[in-house]
C-alpha cells in the first residue's frame, strides 16, 4: 500500500511536476517581495519573455518531431535586420511580408535538409546558425540597422503598443500559443508530429509522410522566429547584427524545462509556455529579492537538471541511473 | 567488405584532400586577388596559422573523445572562460605574493584543476542521473557562464606577467608554444584512444552502449573520465591563450562549442558516437583555420567565413550520407 502511494505521488510529480514547481516558485517569490505579484510586474515579465516565448512555441514542434533547431537565434537576428532595413526602403506594409517570406525560405531549406535528405538536425542547424549569421552580416555590411524616422511610424505597435490595456507582445504570444496549442493537440497534423517524433519508423509504416511533417515543423518554427524578429525590431526600432545570439539555447532550455523530451514524441505547447514563464519569473524574482542579475543563470542550470532528472527518474521508477 | 573499406579510406582521407584543395585554391586565388605581396603558402604564415588554431584545436581534441563516447559537451566555452579567470586572478592573490615567478605553475595548476573538476561534475551528473549529456551540458553552459559573470560583472579580468608572456610567445625549433601544446595534446589523446583499454572501451560504449554494458564495461566511469579530460583541455586551452593575452572578457569563449563541434564533425567523427579519430579532428581544425585565413587573404570579410563554414558543414553531411549509402549498396552486390 505504502509503495503504491509512493508510486502515485511519483507519477503525479512526473506529470505535473513543472506546474507544482512553478506554483512553489511564485509563492516563494511573492512572500519574499510584495512587489512581485503586482499586475505591473507580471505584465513586464511576460512582455519581456514574449520574444523568447514565441520562438519557443515553434521549437516545441521541432523538438516533439524528434529534431533540434539551434539556428533560431541567428535566424531571429536575420529577421530583425531584414525587416528594419526594408522598412525604410519599401515601407512597413511590404517589409513585413517580405521578411516573413525570406525567413520561411530559410526554414524551408532546413526542413528540406532534415526532412527530405534525413540529415542530422543538430549539425544541419549548427551549420545554418553559422551560415545565417554570415548572411545577416553580409546583408547589413556589419552595420547596425536603424529606422530613420522613429517617431512617425506605426511599425512600433508590435513591440511597444497596447490593446485593451494589454501590451501587444503579450497578445501576440498568447494568441500564437493558443493557436499552436490547438494545432498540436486537436488536429491530425499535431498527431502526426507526435507520431513522427515518438517512433519515426512506425509512423512511416502507418502511412504518415514523415519528411513532410518534419518539413512543416521547421516552417512553423521559422514563422515563429519571424514573428519574434518582428516584435524585437518593432520594440527597439534599431538593432545589432547579433541581437538573437545565444537565444537558441535559452529557447531550448525553456522547451526542455516544459518537459519536452529531446528524443521526441512528448511535450505540449502549454508546458512550453510554463517553461518560458518560469525562466522569466526566475530572472525577475531573483532580481526583486536583491540577488545579482547573473545568479539567474546558475539557478536555471540547477532547475533544468533537476526538472529533467525528476522526469527521467519517474519514467524509469528509480532515482539514480542504472548505468554502472 | 572491400567496398566498405574503400569508402572508409575515402572518408578518412577526405579532410586531408580538402585541406590540400584549400591550399591550392588560396595560393592560386591569392595571386590574383590578394592585396598583400606575400604568398599564402609562406612558412611564417603557416606557422602562425598553426598557432592560431591552438585554442579551438586543443578543445576539439577533447570534444572528439566525448563524442566518440556518444556524448557531447556544450559547456566548454564557459569552462574556458572560468579557467582563464582563475589563471589571471590567482596570480594577484596575496597568499601567493611571496612566490615571485613561481606563482605561474601554481596558477596553471589551479586553473587546470578547476577545469578538470567542472568537466568531471558534468560527467558525474550524466552518469548518476542518466540525463542526456546534451541537456546536462546545455544547463552547465548557462550555469558556468553565470559564474563567470558573477565574478566580475561585465568587467574584464586582467593581469600581465611578462615572464609568462615571454614563455607563451616563445618559439622552439621555429614552432610557437601554443602549437607545441596542440601537437602534444593531439599525440597524447591519440595514444589514449588507440593504444589503451580506456580508448577501446570509449569506442565500444559509443558504438553500442547496451552491448558494452553486457560485455562488462563500466560505462559510467569511462564517460566521467572523458568529461574530466575535456574540462582539463578547455582549461589548458585557456591557460595557453591567456598566458599571452593577459586579459579575459566575461564573454570570451562564447560560441566556442559550436566552432569545436564543427571542427570535430568535419574531421569525420560521428555525432552518434562510436566512430571518429583524433587525427581527423586535427585535420578539421586546420581546415577551418585555413578557410578563415585564406578567405581573409583573398580579401573576403569575416561574414563570408561564417557563411562558407556553415555551408561546408552541411555539404560534408550530405556527402557523408551519399558515401554511406553507396557503401551499403556495394555491399549488397
Amino acid at each position: 500500500m505504502a509503495t503504491l502511494t509512493k508510486q502515485q505521488i511519483g507519477s503525479i510529480l512526473a506529470k505535473q511536476g513543472i506546474l507544482i514547481a512553478f506554483a512553489l516558485f511564485m509563492i516563494a517569490f511573492a512572500l519574499g517581495n510584495p512587489k512581485f505579484l503586482t499586475v505591473d510586474n507580471l505584465f513586464s515579465v511576460v512582455r519581456s519573455s514574449a520574444i523568447l516565448g514565441v520562438m519557443a512555441l515553434g521549437v516545441t514542434f521541432v523538438v516533439i518531431s524528434g529534431n533540434l533547431d539551434l539556428s533560431v537565434g541567428s535566424m531571429m537576428s536575420f529577421s530583425t535586420i531584414v525587416v528594419l532595413d526594408l522598412h525604410d526602403k519599401i515601407g512597413p506594409f511590404l517589409a513585413i511580408p517580405a521578411m516573413f517570406l525570406m525567413t520561411l525560405a530559410l526554414g524551408g531549406l532546413i526542413g528540406f535538409l532534415v526532412g527530405y535528405l534525413k540529415l542530422n538536425s543538430l549539425i544541419v542547424t549548427l551549420g545554418m546558425l553559422s551560415a545565417i549569421h554570415g548572411l545577416t552580416l553580409t546583408y547589413s555590411g556589419g552595420q547596425n540597422m536603424d529606422i530613420a524616422d522613429k517617431e512617425g511610424t506605426w511599425f512600433s505597435v508590435f513591440g511597444q503598443g497596447t490593446a485593451l490595456g494589454i501590451p501587444v507582445p503579450i497578445l501576440i504570444f498568447a494568441g500564437l500559443a493558443a493557436l499552436l496549442g490547438l494545432v498540436l493537440a486537436k488536429t491530425p497534423f499535431g498527431r502526426k508530429v507526435y507520431a513522427v517524433g515518438g517512433n519515426g519508423t512506425a509512423a512511416t509504416f502507418s502511412g504518415i509522410r514523415r519528411a513532410r511533417t518534419v518539413f512543416t515543423c521547421y516552417l512553423m518554427s521559422a514563422g515563429c522566429v519571424a514573428t519574434a524578429g518582428l516584435i524585437q525590431a518593432s520594440r527597439s526600432l534599431g538593432s545589432q547584427n547579433t541581437v538573437g545570439q545565444g537565444l537558441e539555447l535559452e529557447v531550448l532550455a525553456a522547451v526542455i524545462l516544459g518537459g519536452a523530451s529531446l528524443l521526441g514524441g512528448s511535450g505540449t505547447v502549454f508546458k512550453t509556455v510554463i517553461g518560458v514563464l518560469i525562466l522569466g519569473f526566475i530572472q525577475n524574482g531573483l532580481l526583486l529579492i536583491g540577488l545579482q542579475f547573473y545568479v539567474q543563470f546558475v539557478v536555471t542550470w540547477v532547475i533544468i537538471i533537476l526538472a529533467v532528472w525528476l522526469d527521467v527518474a519517474a519514467k524509469r521508477g528509480k532515482l539514480w541511473s542504472p548505468i554502472a | 567488405m572491400k567496398a566498405g573499406k574503400l569508402s572508409d579510406a575515402l572518408k578518412k582521407g577526405a579532410i586531408w584532400g580538402f585541406i590540400l584543395l584549400e591550399l591550392i585554391f588560396f595560393s592560386v586565388a591569392g595571386q590574383f586577388l590578394s592585396l598583400s605581396d606575400s604568398a599564402f603558402m609562406d612558412l611564417d604564415n603557416m606557422l602562425l596559422l598553426l598557432k592560431q588554431s591552438a585554442p579551438i584545436g586543443i578543445i576539439a581534441i577533447g570534444m572528439t573523445i566525448v563524442m566518440i563516447n556518444g556524448n557531447i559537451d556544450l559547456s566548454v566555452g564557459a569552462t574556458f572562460a572560468i579557467a582563464a579567470i582563475v589563471l589571471l586572478d590567482s596570480m594577484t592573490w596575496p597568499i601567493f605574493a611571496g612566490l615571485g615567478d613561481w606563482v605561474i605553475p601554481v596558477s596553471w595548476l589551479l586553473a587546470l584543476t578547476v577545469g578538470t573538476l567542472l568537466g568531471a561534475l558534468n560527467g558525474l551528473i550524466v552518469w548518476k542521473t542518466g540525463v542526456d549529456a546534451f541537456i546536462v551540458t546545455l544547463g552547465a553552459m548557462l550555469g558556468y557562464r553565470g559564474m563567470v559573470f558573477m565574478f566580475n560583472g561585465e568587467n574584464p579580468t586582467s593581469h600581465l606577467n611578462w615572464t609568462l608572456v615571454d614563455f607563451a610567445e616563445a618559439q622552439l625549433l621555429g614552432i610557437h608554444t601554443p602549437t607545441w601544446f596542440l601537437l602534444g595534446v593531439t599525440l597524447a589523446i591519440w595514444f589514449v584512444m588507440t593504444r589503451t583499454v580506456h580508448g577501446r572501451n570509449a569506442y565500444a560504449i559509443g558504438d553500442n552502449r547496451e552491448a558494452a554494458v553486457n560485455a562488462g564495461i563500466r560505462v559510467g566511469p569511462h564517460m566521467m573520465i572523458n568529461f574530466a579530460i575535456i574540462g582539463f583541455l578547455a582549461a589548458l586551452s585557456a591557460v595557453v591563450f591567456y598566458s599571452e593575452s593577459g586579459s579575459v572578457n566575461p564573454n570570451d569563449g562564447q560560441l566556442y562549442e559550436l566552432w569545436v563541434i564543427t571542427a570535430v564533425v568535419l574531421g569525420g567523427t560521428k555525432i552518434t558516437g562510436g566512430a571518429g579519430s583524433v587525427i581527423g579532428t586535427f585535420g578539421g581544425v586546420i581546415a577551418i583555420q585555413l578557410l578563415r585565413k585564406g578567405l581573409g587573404h583573398i580579401g573576403a570579410d569575416t561574414s563570408t567565413v561564417n557563411l562558407v563554414i556553415g555551408l561546408i558543414l552541411i555539404a560534408v553531411l550530405i556527402l557523408d550520407r551519399q558515401l554511406n549509402i553507396r557503401g551499403k549498396e556495394e555491399l549488397k552486390l
